[in-house]
């Protein structure tokens, strides 16, 4: 993005700054509309994955509901499929992604010592089009007559298998609100893996070389690479399917000599490096949490970034056994059997790492570890069950069954959420300057770990014993009912837990007690700021001598080895007032607030909207883009003194 | 500026400009983008089960000089980069000029043979090849189009004279784009018009 500085003020320019003006004042509403600060953007994302967390969640429970009794009519078949699609999408697109993008925005600038990332509005354009992308595809649902149940939301699956998902056989617009509601999000993660890449590259602070980076940060590096290279790949395949949805191209017409398996190929070929995308920030959390909490450094630290990197390179190879049944053959299943299996040696890596860094440490069972404790078990089982999948005759049998819905979940929701839940308990004091309440704490862990358990477990049982997925209802001879019943029983304990969850985070909110800078006596660069750490993070740049340069001003070793405190050491940064006089007191100029990202985002869903229902909205929704493009990169992204 | 932005023209740690990082990654990424279009049109080369086909529409000629008005485009390009590195604010405009009238030169070409192609009887769902060829080049011409827009925008910005030449970079990173996209039409020619089955 070229910024050229326009010598001439218009009237419009002029009105426009007025605007920007209103949003300098941090209190106002608009000076969150406009942010470009990463900690707010990291919030924002932060928040609306919850909300969105809770949406899918309750899409989960009503699926759980159906499921509980045999031969049960709580939802339609048609629903049901309709809210198994949103809750999968959802989750995967509207909750770990964002999660994730939330923990990038907040921690990476912090943990590489800079002001922020490298291209601030491009980061709060790539938030706002995440977020058009999400009202717009919850806004299916109210398309359909959705009072008399008929949801409008779509229904082919959150892979979106074609034909299936073509309009012969996905009538109505559900699948369109899907697939053009998936490319939005598909531009909005592709502008934060530019975003992040760059800023970890470009913006580390002095001495902060690729090895002395915190391990998330390192994770947050692969995401990114991962995201930049998988995202155009479904873009393609989703616009093959919205050429022929909304213009009757033959991309996946059999009739015409289309072939369904250039959907999967594609899908898949996204859709394992996604894998990686939900699993490697959970990754990076881990080796953050478990650290701190044993206070020992990071066991093997090469060794879990190698890994990180390696699992980057390998998820690119090994896509095809989520299609073993399709009848590529016994070369191409054999091969990426092989492929699959290996990847599962770098996995395993990791986890004997964290192993090791717990292994003699004087360990701190806080929450945030218990979290972290807990996903690396329960990532373990789900690891487990992946590698049975990756023996080609075991998968033909599991294939589609409940053994599958087991297994990813064992890693999506026991590896990403719960690391994910660890990390907000971690970073909560950063950003609050409060701490949450523990109790309440390990009540949400156990709850969480315990309703988690209960709900996945018996699904491993009930698909070896042939329960299909995606199957609206059961008979009750088949020997099934008491596993699903557990099921369901476990799936409201999450609810609890999550509830629980909520009610902590509100009551931290307002009467946690003070954290002050460092609560964990922590190792990385973030802990050396105030909480919450001021709009520009570092007064003055840090320098970095080691890998734990924040733990190695606070303790170093004495002549025999033991780790003794530094006298005066591990200073923070005091705290200071600013009155508005004093804001740029230090000469930092962070960049001005802006609207035109949001403007531009804005124009995404009109488009959509017009591609369905009337072209005329299209050209509306392309000059918005535009508008907000130009403005953009017409405005300054430093007011002047 | 009187004080740095944060973000702005701070020296990087790997000494390579961040704007010129992003638009690398985004060609990189581009790159995947292309791949899988071209791929899914390799796939399904000669699988159509009714004509009209390649053989019958494609006039290799025209598309030979349409191919040859791109590639001449990234020698104005580097022609402009050159004038405003040196600081000749006036060449730059020159061929900035030069290279967003061949790009649209080659869009107009484009639009030409997509007409013929439709008047033939050749439309998005007449088969697999209609599908894929249209989709494929027709992205290839969005690229095109939206290279020609931010060179019509850098030269009116250069009328007013927004860009000198400490703002060279600014060229440089549409110069990358524009040559990207030309690449991509030269492997796109080369798979889909010079090598038939």
């Amino acid at each position: 993005m070229a910024s050229i500085a326009v010598p001439k003020r218009s009237p419009l320019s002029e009105a426009l700054k007025g605007a920007r003006r209103a949003a300098e004042n941090s209190s106002s509403i608009w000076s969150w509309i406009a942010t470009v600060d990463h900690k707010r953007i990291g919030i924002l994302y932060g928040i609306s994955a919850v909300v969105f967390f809770i949406v899918g969640g309750v899409e989960a429970l009503l699926l759980r509901l159906q499921l509980a009794q045999p031969d049960a009519n709580f939802l339609d078949p048609d629903a049901y499929n309709r809210l198994f699609t949103m809750h999968g999408t959802t989750m995967v697109f509207l909750v770990v992604m964002p999660l994730s993008s939330a923990f990038f925005n907040l921690m990476v600038p912090l943990m590489i010592g800079a002001r922020d990332v490298a291209f601030p509005r491009l980061n709060a354009f790539s938030y706002w089009t995440f977020l058009a992308g999400a009202i717009f595809l919850n806004a299916s649902f109210f398309t359909g007559d959705i009072l008399n149940g008929d949801l409008g939301a779509p229904g082919g699956g959150w892979f979106g298998y074609a034909p299936l998902s073509l309009r012969e056989f996905a009538p109505g617009h559900g699948m369109d609100f899907w697939m053009l509601g998936l490319q939005m999000f598909g531009i909005a993660s592709l502008a934060g893996g530019f975003n992040f890449i760059v800023t970890i590259l470009n913006m580390r602070a002095p001495g902060m070389t690729l090895f002395r980076m915190p391990v998330f940060v390192w994770m947050t590096l692969v995401t990114s690479f991962l995201i930049i290279f998988a995202m155009p790949v479904i873009a393609v395949a989703l616009f093959e399917l919205t050429f022929d949805r909304l213009f009757d191209a033959n991309y996946f017409n059999a009739e015409a000599g289309g072939n369904p398996l250039l959907w999967q190929h594609m899908f898949w070929l996204f859709g394992h490096p996604e894998v990686y995308i939900l699993i490697l920030p959970a990754f990076g959390i881990l080796s953050e949490i478990l650290p701190t909490f044993s206070r020992k450094p990071l066991f093997g630290y090469a060794f879990v970034v190698f890994s990180g990197v390696a699992i980057g390179f390998m998820s690119w190879g090994v896509w095809v056994h989520h299609m073993y049944t399709t009848g590529l053959g016994t070369v191409a299943n054999s091969a990426f059997g092989i492929s699959t299996i290996l990847i599962a040696v770098p996995t395993g890596v990791k986890v004997f790492n964290w192993m090791g860094t717990l292994w003699g440490g004087s360990i701190r069972f806080r929450a945030p570890l218990m979290f972290a404790v807990g996903t690396v078990a329960m990532f373990t089982i789900g690891g487990l069950s992946g590698v049975t999948h990756s023996m080609v005759p075991s998968d033909y049998q599991q294939n589609s069954s409940y053994y599958v819905v087991a297994h990813f979940h064992y890693v999506l929701f026991g590896g990403a959420i719960m690391a994910l839940f660890g990390g907000i308990y971690y970073w909560f004091p950063k950003f609050t300057g409060k701490l949450m309440n523990e109790p309440l704490g390990h009540l949400n862990f156990w709850l969480m770990l315990i309703g988690f358990n209960l709900t996945f477990f018996p699904m491993h049982i009930s698909g070896l014993l042939g329960m299909p997925r995606r199957v609206y209802t059961y008979n009750s001879d088949m020997g099934w009912d008491f596993w699903n019943l557990m099921s369901t029983v476990g799936a409201f304990l999450i609810a609890l837990s999550v509830l629980v969850f909520l009610y902590n985070f509100f009551l931290s909110l307002r009467r946690g007690k003070e954290s002050g800078p460092d609560p964990w006596d922590a190792r990385t660069l973030e802990w050396s700021l105030p909480s919450p750490p001021p709009e520009y993070n570092f007064k003055e740049i840090p320098t970095v001598d080691s890998r734990d340069h924040f733990w190695n001003t606070k303790y170093r070793e004495d002549e025999t080895g033991r780790v003794v405190p530094v006298l005066a050491g591990g200073v923070v940064e005091p705290e200071e007032e600013h009155g508005d006089d004093d804001e740029h007191g230090h000469g930092i100029h962070m960049p001005s607030p802006s609207y035109m990202p949001l403007i531009a985002s804005i124009g995404f869903p009109i488009v959509a909207t017009g591609l369905i229902y009337d072209y005329a909205l299209v050209p509306v929704g392309f000059a918005l883009i535009l508008i907000g493009l130009f403005g953009w990169v017409m405005e300054p992204a430093t007011e002047e003194d | 500026m009187a004080h740095a932005a944060a973000t702005d023209h701070l020296e990087t740690s790997t000494g390579i400009d961040n704007k010129k990082l992003l638009m690398w990654l985004f060609l990189a990424s581009d790159c995947l983008f292309f791949g899988a279009f071209i791929a899914a049109y390799l796939l399904y080369r000669g699988r159509s089960v009714v004509g009209p086909y390649p053989e019958d529409l494609f006039d290799i000629p025209f598309t030979s000089v349409s191919a040859f008005v791109l590639l001449m485009s990234s020698v104005t390009m580097v022609l402009a980069l050159a004038a405003i590195q040196r600081g000749n604010v006036r060449n730059m405009r020159i061929w900035l000029l030069t290279t967003a009238v061949l790009g649209t030169l080659f869009v107009a070409g484009q639009v030409y043979e997509f007409t013929e192609f439709h008047h033939e009887g050749l439309s998005l769902s007449t088969n697999l090849f209609g599908t894929t060829f249209y989709v494929l080049t027709g992205f290839h011409g969005a690229h095109v189009t939206v290279g020609v827009f931010i060179l019509m925008s850098m030269f009116i910005v250069s009328m007013r004279g927004g860009i000198q030449q400490k703002d060279s970079l600014t060229v440089e990173l549409a110069g990358l784009y524009w040559h990207f996209v030309d690449i991509v039409w030269i492997v796109i020619f080369t798979l889909i018009y010079l090598i038939q089955p």
